[in-house]
This record gives structure tokens, C-alpha cells and sequence, in this order.
């Protein structure tokens, strides 16, 4: 996965990758030359005493520095930028996804995971696009040069570094896979210490009130001790590995010195070359010891990575229609026809069989305990999610064959969780009508039993509303909702339990404000509370995914069980009579 | 949606790569304190600190060596070389005056400047031999050493970092209560997760490195001077150059990473936002501007992270460049130094190597000390929170045994004051009652007015001001808090599960208990239900998330874990708000049978579950301002009365209304 999105969101910057190579192949040239020019001034210069030849060749290793640092400069700008691009492009690709979920998706991941996704783990990957950019290049060139500019300076030694390079990608290879899966399961038994703590800071009251401390410690003891057993193993390797491939190179620069020693006996070399020698070697070791740090790096990122994919894999289940239906004949009418909806692999669905027509003018009432469906029968109307079974139509149109825009605006949800976007509250009432004017906000404010505190805020309309409307307390955030919906004027009002946060006098002002405004539409009400509901044209009892009821206030109390057991343990007998 | 509900490997991060974590402070207020703590912390034995110090030294300080002898070893050669070509049988000083005559002055410069020259004879094996011999032994010595330092090191390192997470952990359990309340539980999982793993961090990859970087600098620099005072002061320069070099770049680096994190925040902070309210943002058919304002932040952070990437990339390259000015300037000063017959080709081949391995730890230290404050500043926080003061200790006494069978759990509040802060208005003032054993006692009253402080208080989970609390007569404060909590339990509105089966969740408060006792408790509760319909039963495993329990299982499940304590005295607080009303009905019966026999304090704010409480306190501003039973307070018309009808005559008050 990780290479899939290296490969496929760094495309875009094939040149800057391909100016990369050429930059740093001059950089590392460059830097690859200056060992062989101090070879010259010792063979040139010392060994003939001829000090004009080192001064010039000193003039020039300058240049070969200067062009060096140039070039690399440059190539560290071209990787920032395609390294940061390639981010910015993978979160615009995750963003763009995850706006196309439907809410069983979002549900599925959770928006906390999402958020991370987007955020932490594209920075990891995108941190080791930058490696990649930056220092993958240039490792296989410095190493490869390394060893031609070596051969260059003596054909005949090169048998030492057919010895030392596999020795080292030995040694490396030895220790990355041996502490890779050590650095997984420190990440997992940190997990797992963090997770402990956590839950011992959460339930502190708990464990104090059954006198658990020492239990509570040594639970935490055991993942603790299963944390540092798997770290020092990890430290046991690192604290090898430097020493060991220092070793290695160390060795093999003795070898270069004996060996080479004999050829210039021999006549067959000069000292010059010798000195050389060790600098490459020198190089080699470099290059490697990157690459093994690179190597390191990985496994984290290709989690990151893992995750990522999960996300851009995912294929929405509510697609939206390739031409859809902008426009129907009817307006405020709602329609279930058998519908059915389970979670994609769930055994029990959660409806099962719901059918009901309502029209303009109504109010429809959903009730039932936690856990009955209610929620879920309001959201497949904005198509948040699709039934599985039957067809939801609104204005005599499937749901899925309108225009994501068009039924949209046919809507006003007001959901469970009110919740408010960060800007000001004007920026708020105005994502139901962008081109509402001040007197149709503060219409809908009024309605909503939110006109009052608006007014004393500083900046009425314009007043900040901080990020998920921290800065208004749980029942003004509920009534700021309402009127985001009402100052859409939508065909079809959906409330989802939109009244618990409110006292009952306020409730009660509320609905007595909404009943002129939605005389033309059709209102769906779901609620816990009976009181909220009584006078509703249409009462549907929820019971495990099926209408169990359905009539009237008075109805239902006459002849079903399952309301008349929710209505009596919200109030007691006599209070109802 | 709060952070503390994330995985700690999807922790939201301000920034990349270690100490860059949002929560982690990142400047400590005085380093050096904290810092000598820190170290004592991870030399409780002095011997072993002294051993790792002393093989770190004696392995760089060998390492250091070993390059002069190879470079001594290259003069063999070299001489060797020279003097193969010349005459043999002639001595050094014949062959110099020899080249003079010939007028090649500057050969006879480097001739003469060659010790043990042997005109004629080609190069001394025997003593290049001996000389790798020793480099040989240098090399693996030190390679020993270093490896056995790290060896040392990284137990020391992981075992003080595990004492440090032992200590933090123990400190929760003696923290008194008000501690954790007043500050955000964020910030105290903050120090306990985030702050050890990059203290951690920090000390397993700066101690080591370090310890190195500087006795490499020393003993390069020594051997520098050593070989050649003049290359030595050239190297030197370089010194400051780099290192003001690195602290430009870094200052600037600095300030652009503090951009990107600015923007990395906005961004994050949007994203956050959108996935949140994604459900609005579609039926609101926001998509479009929450992509637009996205990719306004998105192509701003780009902005930002590519200065804050390049800038803080150019630190290599120019130390680089900077390392290969010294390299140009020792080859040729060095060159013209041995051309005139000062020093020898070994030798510089020895300084050049030096002079490469002197400027990457500087380097690295340049880069440490980032990591280095922000560790220390990460370790003052750990040690604040266990610093702070525990809660008292103990005292010996002891509460009466329960006589068999007979009524016990008597407790009596005597002119009860208590506040969080003593310098505050007391929350609890003067407050006095009694409830006699297997009464239920009911309390009632708004938000505020002190009903969790009352039993959380004969829980013991906070110290009174004055006045004294009892339990079967004797002062709870005179006894150790575990006999206390082990007579008491308590059921709450926040359910608690532990990660773990759910057989394991209810033994919590009696570990002994018997599969039978189980059983029978989870069948009075409500529990044996609907752990039937599970796949594992009692042995399903209750995730962090509990996403296999709905709230009102959560709940039932408390509700069994109290009952199966048995306890003498039990304390409901709000334990059926998150539940809809039905389930409240089955919750209602499972607490019934879990009061019978038992004195109780129930916090409620449905007053219909209290109504046939013994005793009902209503609370306001931390005093009880009415008390008495359901019909006596009603009949008062008082507080109680003007409450219960705000709850009952809301379906009256309506029908005037529609």
C-alpha cells in the first residue's frame, strides 16, 4: 500500500523527481571527486614537491564544493516541494473521499479515525516522501559511485569491496529484520500501557470505591513489564548494530592500507590512490548507514499507509444518480414503502418492513425506546444511508433517483447532537439559505425561541461561535439548529429528538411558534418524550425495527401495550387520566 | 469525540517525528533541575553510570587513536615508495644532497622530511604489519567497548524509564481525588502517555549519542593538536562557522516549522470539523465549500511545511559544504606543510579523516539539543505530577465487626463542612443527618447543589473541613479507606467497564466470588438476559469503545457489579440518566432488589424512582433546605413540591398551550 501511494501521488512530480536524480547525481559526483583530487595533490603535489599544483588544485576542489552544495540545495528543494505536494494531494484525496461517505461509513471508521487518517498519518507517509526524495536517490548513487570512483583509482583492489559491501548488507539486513517486528510490538505493548493508564484515570472513582489499587497496579505492572522486555530486545540491536558496521568498515579500511601497500611496492599503485580509497570506503559506510535509517522507517509509515488505503478503498453505498431528478409534480409528501435496512453484514436489521405515507400539513411522530430505529428510519430521508429493502420516496420521487442538491433543499434536519460549524452564527443560519436576509434570520431565530440570546450577544448575528459551538450552552446550540433548518423554509422538517435539551416551558413555546411556520410543510418529529408528541396527527410505535402502532395520542392509548408502557413510565397513572 | 477516546497510535500530533506531539511542551521552565533529577533517576547505582561512562570513553578515545597509527602505517608505504627508486647503499642525507645538487630542491624537501628511510629499499613489511596489528586491535577493542556501553546503557535507560511509568502509576492511586478533578483529564493523560514516550524516546536516543558526540570531540581534538597545531586551529575555525551556521538555519527552520504547525492546526481543526458535522455537511449540501475552504488551508500548509522542510534541509548540506571547505583547506595547507618536509603523508591522511569525523557530532549535538529541551521539559511535567501531594495516610483504627444477621450501616454526617478549595465558600456547610441502617435516602435538588459532593464525601473520596462523618459510630476518617469502600458500594452515572470479559467486569469488586454468586447476581440484575444473546456469554470481551453494550447494558452491568459486592452500605448516583424511560423501568426493579436491606443514598433526578424513599433531602447551595418523606413534603409545599410539579404538570401546562 505504501508503494501504491508513493507511486501513484507522486506522479505528478515525475520532473521534479527526474531533476532530483540529475541534481543530486552533480551533487554526489562532486563530492565523490574531491577524495580523488586530494589523491592528486599528494601524488602531484606532495610526491613531486611541486606546492604551485596543490594551491591549483586546491583552487579547483573549491569549485568542485561550491558546485557540490549548489547542486544539492537545489535538489533539497525540489524534494521539499514534491514531498510536500505529494501530501497535500493525498489529504485533498482523503478529504474528497470521505466527503462522499455516507454516514454508515463515517459510523463505520469513526470520525476520530478519520480525522487522524487525514491528519497524522498522511504527515508520516508524507514525512518519508521526503526520505525517499531526498536520500533514496541519492544512496544508490553515492554508494555505486563510491565503488567506481574507487575501481578508478585501482581496478585490483576492487575485490575488497566485493567483500565489504555484501558483509554490510549483511549486517544490515541481519538487524532490520530482526528489529522491525520489535518496533511493531513496542508500538502495540505502548498501546496497550497508555490503554491501562486511560482506563484507570477514567474509572479512578470505581477503583477507589471497590479498593482495587493494588489490583489496578498490578495490571499495570504486567503490561508494563511487557513493554520494556520488548524495548530492551529492540536497544539490545541497535546498541549492536552501529559498533558492528563501524567494525566492519574499520576492518576493511586495514585491508585497503595491506593490500594496497603491496601494489605500491609493487610499482603497480601509487599512495595517493591508497588514501582515496579510504575516503570511498568511508562514503560506502555513509550511504548504508542512511539507507539502514531509512529501512527503520518504513514499517511505521507503511502502517500509516495501511490505513490511509482502508479510507481511499472504501466505496460509498449512497451513490448519487448520474442524471438526477431535479423537480416533481407533488411537494410534501413523504413515502415508506416496505422498507427494510441493515448495516452491511449485521444479522438483525434494523428495520424491517416500514410503511407510511405522509403528506403536507401533517405531523408524523416516531417513538419507541433506544435502540429501535428511529434515528436510522429519519436519516435513509436525507439518504445518509439507503435502505436495503423497498423504496423511500419523497414527493412521489425514489430518493435515490433526485439530485443530491434538489432533495437536499426540500429537507430540514435538525439532528440529535446539535451541531454548530465555527464561524458566526450569521455563517451558520446561512448554510440553510445562502442568500437569506437579516430579517429572514432573525424571523427563523425567533421561531426557534433564540432571538433573545442572539440579541444580547456582541455582534448579534455576526457574534463568534467557536469550533462545535463550545461557547452556547447545549440548549441554545438546539434551538440555533432549529433555526438553521427554518431558515431553509424546506417542504419536509425532520426533528430527531431536536427538543430534549430544552426545559419543557421553552419546548412548549417553541412548538406553539413552529405551528404557523410549518402549516405548509410536513413536519417528522422523533422523540423519547411523550409530552413532545401528543398532538401529532400520526403516531408510529417503533418496537425493534417494526411499526408495532400506529393512530393517534389517544388511539394508541386505548389499545397498545408498547405505548402505554412508554407513556406510563413517563408519568403515573393518575397524572395521564 | 475527545482526544482521550483516540488510540494512542492514532493520536492527533501537532507535528511529526518525536516531541512534536500537540500536547508536549516543548521549552522546560528551568533545564537544569529537571535535568540532574532525571539523571539521578537513571543511576540509582553510581557504579554502573561510572562503568558506562568509562567504556564510552576508552572505546572513542581508541577509535580516536587508530586512524593516526593507519596513518603511520600509509608513511611506511609512502617511504617505502620513495625510497625503492633511490639508490641503495647511500644514506638519507647523501640522497638529499644528491637531489639538491641536482637542483631538485623541493624532493629533497620531502625526502629529507621522511623518517626511517632506507634508500634502495623498498617498503617494511614487517613494520606495516605491526603497525595494522595494533590499528586492528584498536578498532576492535573499541568496537568492544561500544558495544558493551550500549549494552549497559540501554538497560539502564529502559529500567529507569519503567520505574518512571511504576512511580506514575502508583502516584494515580495515592493522588487525592481533588487533584484529578481540577484539572482536564486530557492534561493528566497527557503527562502519563504522551510525556514518558518522549521522555523515553528522548533518553534512548540522546544519552547514548550524547555521551559519544562529546568524547569524540574531545579526544579528536586532541589528537588534531597532536599531529599538527597549525591544521588543528584550521580545523577549529570551522567550529564556530558551523555551529553559527546551524543555529541560523535552525532559528529560521524554527520559526517556519511554527508556521506549519499554525497551519497544520487550522487544517486539522477544519477536517476536524467536517468529519464531525459530516451528516450536516451533506444534508446541508455543504461539500462543496468545505472543499473549497479545505483546499485554502491544505494549499496554505503546503506553503508553509515546504519553507519549514527546505529551510530546515539545508542544515546538511551546509555543514557538508562546510566540512569539505576544512577538507580542501587540510589537503592543501597539509600538502604544502609535508612538501616542505613538516609533516608526513600519514599524517594528513590522519587529519583528513579526523577532521570528517570531528564536524558530524557537532553536528549531531546541534540537533540533540531540540530533542534534549524538549525531553526535559516533558520530564518536569512527569515529576510535577509526582511531585504533587498524596492524600493523607491511613489511620489504624478500625469500623465494628457486623454483628451476624443484625442491622448495621448507621451514618451519621455531624455539622459537615467541606470545599475544594479552602479559601472558597464551603460547598457543603454545616451539614448534619443521620440515616438509620436499610433506610433509603433520597436526594434531590438542581445542578450544583453539592448531592455528589454529600456521597462522594462518605465514600471518603474527599477530606473535610470540619465536622466528622460516622459509620456505625465510629469517624471514617479514623480508619484506613479501604475497610471504609470495602462496607460501601457504588453504582454511577458514568459506566465504567474495564477492558476485559464480562465476567471479569462483575467479580471487579469481589475477585473471590463464586461462579454460583455470579450468576444469581447477574440474574437479580438483569444481567443474565441479554448476556445471553451474546456470542461468548459472560466471556464476551468488553472493548475500550463497548460498542457490543448499549448504555443501558453498560449500566445494568455496574448495577450487578454492586450487587455482587454485597456491600452494607450502597450509593446511586444518577444511575439511570443515560437511559431511555422503558429501560429505566427494568433498572428501577434490578436497584430495588439490590436496596433491600441496605442502607442507600440515591442521587435521582427523576423523582418519580425516589417517591418511596425513607427519608428525601433536598438540596440547594450545599444545605439541606427541606427534609422528609414524599407525602410530608408535598404536603409542606415547599422546594420539594415546586419541583415535582415542574417535572408532572408539564402535560397539563401544554394542553393550554395547543
Amino acid at each position: 500500500m505504501l508503494l501504491r501511494l508513493l507511486r501513484g501521488y507522486l506522479r505528478p512530480y515525475r520532473g521534479w523527481l527526474l531533476a532530483i536524480v540529475g541534481l543530486q547525481f552533480v551533487s554526489t559526483g562532486a563530492m565523490l571527486y574531491l577524495p580523488a583530487l586530494n589523491a592528486d595533490i599528494i601524488d602531484g603535489g606532495i610526491a613531486q614537491g611541486d606546492t604551485g599544483y596543490i594551491v591549483r588544485t586546491g583552487a579547483v576542489m573549491l569549485t568542485v564544493s561550491l558546485a557540490q552544495i549548489a547542486c544539492s540545495i537545489a535538489a533539497i528543494w525540489c524534494a521539499a516541494r514534491s514531498a510536500m505536494g505529494f501530501g497535500r494531494d493525498l489529504r485533498a484525496a482523503l478529504f474528497h473521499r470521505v466527503g462522499s461517505f455516507s454516514a454508515y461509513e463515517v459510523g463505520r471508521f469513526g470520525a476520530p479515525s478519520l480525522i487522524t487518517r487525514t491528519t497524522n498519518d498522511v504527515q508520516q507517509v508524507q514525512m518519508l516522501a521526503y526520505l525517499a526524495c531526498s536520500m533514496a536517490v541519492t544512496i544508490p548513487i553515492m554508494m555505486v559511485g563510491s565503488v567506481l570512483m574507487a575501481l578508478h583509482q585501482d581496478r585490483n583492489l576492487a575485490w575488497l569491496f566485493a567483500v565489504l559491501i555484501p558483509a554490510l548488507f549483511l549486517v544490515v539486513g541481519a538487524v532490520v529484520t530482526r528489529i522491525v517486528p520489535y518496533f511493531r510490538l513496542v508500538q502495540q505493548r505502548l498501546d496497550r500501557v497508555n490503554g491501562v493508564l486511560r482506563e484507570q484515570i477514567q474509572g479512578i472513582r470505581v477503583v477507589r470505591a471497590f479498593v482495587r489499587e493494588r489490583a489496578e497496579e498490578e495490571r499495570f505492572e504486567v503490561a508494563n513489564e511487557a513493554l520494556t522486555d520488548v524495548s530492551l530486545r529492540a536497544g539490545r540491536w541497535m546498541a549492536t548494530f552501529f559498533p558492528l558496521m563501524l567494525l566492519v568498515v574499520n576492518v576493511a579500511a586495514v585491508g585497503v592500507i595491506w593490500f594496497g601497500g603491496h601494489r605500491v611496492d609493487a610499482g603497480e599503485m601509487e599512495v595517493g590512490p591508497l588514501t582515496a580509497f579510504l575516503s570511498y570506503l568511508m562514503q560506502v559506510m555513509m550511504s548504508v548507514m542512511m539507507g539502514s535509517f531509512m529501512l527503520m522507517m518504513i514499517p511505521r509509515a507503511a502502517v500509516c499507509a495501511d490505513r490511509i488505503g482502508e479510507v481511499l478503498d472504501t466505496e460509498t453505498t449512497v451513490h448519487a444518480p448520474e442524471r438526477g431528478v431535479t423537480d416533481a409534480d407533488v411537494r410534501g409528501v413523504l413515502e415508506f414503502d416496505r422498507v427494510d435496512f441493515s448495516y452491511p453484514g449485521a444479522e438483525q436489521p434494523v428495520l424491517t418492513d416500514v410503511s407510511f405515507t405522509a403528506r403536507a400539513g401533517q405531523t408524523l411522530a416516531v417513538i419507541g425506546s433506544t435502540g429501535a430505529g428511529k434515528s436510522t428510519l429519519l436519516n435513509l430521508v436525507p439518504r445518509l444511508f439507503d435502505a436495503t429493502g423497498g423504496a423511500v420516496r419523497v414527493d412521489g420521487v425514489d430518493v435515490r433517483d433526485w439530485d443530491p442538491g434538489a432533495l437536499g433543499s426540500r429537507l430540514g434536519l435538525v439532528p440529535q447532537k446539535a451541531f454548530l460549524f465555527s464561524g458566526t452564527v450569521r455563517s451558520n443560519l446561512e448554510m440553510g439559505k445562502g442568500d437569506a436576509t437579516d430579517a429572514e434570520l432573525w424571523h427563523a431565530l425567533e421561531v426557534a425561541q433564540a432571538r433573545d440570546f442572539v440579541e444580547t450577544l456582541e455582534g448579534g448575528l455576526d457574534a463568534a461561535v467557536a469550533q462545535g459551538g463550545t461557547n452556547f450552552s447545549g440548549g441554545q446550540r438546539q434551538r440555533l439548529a432549529i433555526a438553521r433548518a427554518l431558515v431553509r423554509r424546506p417542504e419536509i422538517y425532520l426533528f430527531d429528538d431536536s427538543f430534549s435539551a430544552l426545559d419543557l416551558a421553552t419546548d412548549a413555546r417553541l412548538r406553539l411558534a413552529l405551528a404557523p411556520e410549518t402549516r405548509d410543510a410536513l413536519v417528522i418529529i422523533v422523540a423519547q418524550r411523550v409530552s413532545t408528541i401528543r398532538e401529532a396527527d400520526l403516531i408510529l410505535v417503533l418496537d425493534d425495527g417494526r411499526i408495532v402502532g400506529r393512530g393517534t395520542h389517544e388511539e394508541l392509548l386505548a389499545d397498545n401495550a408498547t405505548y402505554q408502557e412508554i407513556c406510563s413510565s413517563q408519568v403515573t397513572a393518575e397524572e395521564m387520566s | 469525540m475527545s482526544r482521550g477516546q483516540l488510540k494512542a497510535t492514532e493520536r492527533i500530533t501537532g507535528g511529526g517525528g518525536p516531541g512534536m506531539h500537540g500536547q508536549v511542551a516543548q521549552k522546560p521552565m528551568s533545564f537544569g533541575p529537571s535535568a540532574k533529577r532525571l539523571l539521578r533517576r537513571l543511576a540509582p547505582q553510581r557504579a554502573v553510570l561510572l562503568l558506562i561512562v568509562g567504556l564510552a570513553v576508552a572505546g572513542v578515545v581508541l577509535g580516536a587513536l587508530a586512524p593516526r597509527y593507519l596513518g603511520q602505517a600509509t608513511d611506511h608505504v609512502f617511504t617505502g615508495a620513495v625510497g625503492r627508486d633511490l639508490p641503495a647503499g647511500a644514506t638519507q642525507e647523501e640522497v638529499v644532497d644528491g637531489l639538491r645538487a641536482q637542483g631538485e630542491d623541493r624532493l629533497a624537501d620531502v625526502v629529507s622530511g621522511l623518517r626511517d628511510l632506507v634508500p634502495g629499499q623498498g617498503v617494511d613489511f614487517d613494520a606495516v604489519a605491526r603497525v595494522l596489528l595494533l590499528v586492528l586491535g584498536l578498532y576492535v577493542v573499541s568496537a568492544l567497548f561500544a558495544w558493551l556501553q550500549g549494552l549497559l546503557l540501554n538497560r539502564l535507560v529502559n529500567r529507569a524509564v519503567r520505574e518512571l511509568r511504576t512511580d506514575v502509576g502508583r502516584k494515580l492511586n495515592r493522588l487525592p481525588l481533588d487533584y484529578l478533578d481540577r484539572q482536564p483529564r486530557g492534561e493528566i493523560m497527557s503527562r502519563v502517555s504522551n510525556d514518558i514516550d518522549n521522555l523515553a524516546q528522548t533518553l534512548q536516543q540522546t544519552v547514548s549519542q550524547l555521551l559519544t558526540s562529546v568524547v569524540t570531540v574531545v579526544s579528536i581534538l586532541a589528537m588534531m593538536l597532536w599531529i599538527s597545531p597549525l591544521l588543528a586551529v584550521i580545523a577549529l575555525v570551522s567550529v564556530p562557522v558551523s555551529m553559527l551556521v546551524a543555529s541560523r538555519v535552525m532559528k529560521r527552520s524554527q520559526g517556519q516549522f511554527v508556521a506549519q504547525w499554525r497551519r497544520t492546526g487550522q487544517l486539522n481543526a477544519h477536517i476536524e470539523e467536517t468529519f464531525s458535522g459530516h451528516e450536516l455537511v451533506r444534508v446541508f449540501g455543504r461539500q462543496a465549500e468545505a472543499e473549497r475552504i479545505f483546499a485554502e488551508h491544505n494549499e496554505g500548509l503546503f506553503r508553509a511545511g515546504f519553507k519549514a522542510q527546505f529551510v530546515s534541509g539545508l542544515i546538511m548540506p551546509v555543514m557538508m559544504f562546510i566540512g569539505n571547505l576544512n577538507f580542501v583547506l587540510v589537503a592543501v595547507v597539509g600538502g604544502l606543510r609535508v612538501a616542505t618536509g613538516h609533516l608526513t603523508v600519514g599524517e594528513v591522511q590522519a587529519f583528513i579523516q579526523y577532521s570528517r569525523q570531528f564536524n558530524m557530532p557537532l553536528t549531531q549535538l546541534a540537533s540533540m539539543i531540540n530533542m534534549l529541551q524538549s525531553g526535559v521539559a516533558s520530564a518536569e511535567r512527569v515529576f510535577e505530577l509526582l511531585d504533587a501531594p498524596e492524600q493523607s495516610p491511613d489511620e489504624a483504627g478500625s469500623l465494628p465487626a457486623v454483628p451476624g444477621g443484625g442491622p448495621s450501616g448507621e451514618v451519621r454526617f455531624e455539622h459537615v463542612s467541606f470545599s475544594y478549595d479552602p479559601d472558597e465558600r464551603p460547598l457543603i456547610e454545616d451539614l448534619s443527618l443521620v440515616a438509620r441502617p436499610g433506610q433509603t435516602v433520597a436526594i434531590v435538588g438542581p445542578t450544583g447543589a453539592g448531592k455528589t459532593t454529600l456521597v462522594n464525601l462518605i465514600m471518603r473520596f474527599y477530606e473535610l473541613q470540619t465536622g466528622r462523618i460516622t459509620l456505625d459510630g465510629v469517624d471514617i476518617a479514623g480508619v484506613p479507606r479501604a475497610d471504609l469502600r470495602a462496607r460501601t458500594g457504588m453504582v454511577l452515572q458514568d459506566t465504567w467497564l474495564f477492558e476485559g470479559t464480562i465476567r471479569d467486569n462483575l467479580r471487579y469488586g469481589r475477585p473471590d466470588a463464586s461462579e454460583e454468586e455470579i450468576l444469581q447476581a447477574a440474574r437479580a440484575t438483569f444481567v443474565d438476559r441479554f448476556v445471553h444473546s451474546l456470542p461468548d456469554g459472560y466471556d464476551t470481551v468488553i472493548s475500550a469503545e463497548g460498542a457490543s453494550l448499549s448504555a443501558g447494558e453498560r449500566q445494568l452491568l455496574t448495577i450487578a457489579r454492586a450487587f455482587l459486592a454485597d456491600p452494607a452500605l450502597l450509593i446511586l448516583d444518577e444511575a439511570t440518566s443515560s437511559v431511555d424511560t422503558r429501560t429505566e423501568l427494568l433498572l428501577q426493579q434490578a436497584m430495588a432488589a439490590l436496596r433491600s436491606d441496605r442502607t442507600s443514598f440515591v442521587i435521582a433526578h427523576r423523582l418519580s424512582t425516589i417517591r418511596d424513599a425513607d427519608l428525601i433531602l433536598v438540596m440547594e447551595a450545599g444545605a439541606i433546605v427541606e427534609r422528609g418523606t414524599h407525602e410530608e413534603l408535598l404536603a409542606a409545599d415547599g422546594a420539594y413540591a415546586r419541583l415535582y410539579r415542574s417535572q408532572f404538570a408539564a402535560p397539563v401546562e401544554e394542553e393550554e398551550v395547543a
